[in-house]
């Protein structure tokens, strides 16, 4: 039988390790050219692997999450702030959905 | 350093972190509304937000403990969704400031999420304990209250728009990397290759043994180490 609050704390405790053992242990520069580069361009590359494509289907249909997506691309490219691209994208499904239900 | 150039950091941070907190607004509310609603207590998903503060991994673990998994199986799930922090956690070492101790260190650890960890990085040169601290305490507590919202509004919301908010999180990654993927070429090209890489292993059949939280890790790594061996960045660019 599991027991939530046990399988809560095991949770918490492999998502923190991954956190604290890198940044705990390393003190040093790394030196390597090649290192240095592949850390600029990390966060960049995971982002955009987070998103696509599960992006597509954040939502309860693909279609309004690709509308959705599209709003979001529009709105991030016009250098619109984090919650108006958040919630521009929210707008756009939910009319998207609301639309198509008529 | 004096203080107030110390208090100053933790402003500049506070500020920085208050739109990630407002972004996290409609995630953690999805995650309450989620939780609550298919039978959790709402002070134990209020206790996963604050325990967790991860989207994906506390995502995944949730369900898992609502459909009655086992002990190994939400802790390998948590943990292989969680390695991605493991490398920002190693980019974040090089971006802080050296002498920044272990106590604090361990605590700042708690804090770094996909969010936090993208807007730190792309801060010009080194970063403070006390720019990382105040990065860090509205998004914690935007996800905390997010969730309680809406664990409590389980039941009055219409279907329809707690079903559009799933978008959220992925909206705010396209507001992080879109604008600096728009300047400059190489972060373009790292950006295309990892939606490349992603989306090959998650449609290619033969690929698909591969879980979400490897694919992410494959596409990172590989998007990433192309970006470095075709744009090699100057040494003093981080």
């Amino acid at each position: 039988m599991t027991k939530p609050i046990i399988a809560i704390f095991l949770m918490a405790a492999v998502t923190y390790l991954p956190r604290v053992l890198p940044i705990a242990i390393l003190k040093k520069n790394i030196s390597s050219r090649y290192i240095r580069s592949f850390l600029h361009f990390m966060p960049y590359a995971v982002l955009a692997s987070l998103t696509f494509p599960d992006i597509f289907y954040s939502t309860t249909q693909t279609a309004s999450a690709m509308f959705g997506t599209l709003a979001a691309l529009t709105l991030a490219y016009f250098n619109k702030s984090l919650v108006v691209v958040a919630l521009g994208a929210i707008l756009a499904v939910f009319l998207f959905e609301s639309i198509h239900l008529l | 350093m004096n203080n107030a150039s110390n208090r100053s950091d933790f402003r500049d941070g506070f500020f920085k972190g208050l739109p990630i907190a407002l972004g996290y607004i409609p995630v953690s509310f999805t995650f309450g509304f989620m939780a609550v609603s298919n039978g959790l207590p709402v002070w134990m998903t209020v206790l996963i937000s604050m325990s967790n503060l991860t989207s994906s991994g506390q995502f995944a673990g949730t369900n898992l403990i609502l459909a009655g998994a086992g002990y190994l199986e939400i802790t390998i799930t948590t943990f292989i969704i969680n390695i991605r922090y493991m490398l920002m956690s190693l980019a974040l070492s090089q971006k802080l400031e050296p002498a920044v101790r272990l106590a604090d260190r361990l605590i700042l650890a708690f804090g770094i999420t996909d969010e936090t960890f993208a807007v730190s990085s792309m801060e010009n040169g080194t970063i403070s304990k006390r720019f990382f601290y105040g990065l860090i305490s509205a998004p914690y507590f935007g996800w905390a209250l997010g969730t309680f919202a809406g664990a409590t509004a389980s039941g009055v919301l219409p279907k329809e728009l707690g079903g559009a908010m799933g978008i959220a999180l992925y909206a705010m990654f396209i507001a992080l990397i879109i604008p600096p993927a728009a300047k400059s070429r190489p972060v373009l090209t790292v950006v295309l290759a990892a939606v490349a890489i992603s989306c090959i292993i998650r449609y290619i059949p033969f690929f698909s043994f591969i879980s979400t939280g490897f694919r992410v890790i494959l596409a990172t790594l590989g998007a990433a180490a192309l970006g470095a061996l075709f744009f090699p960045q100057e040494e003093d660019v981080s």
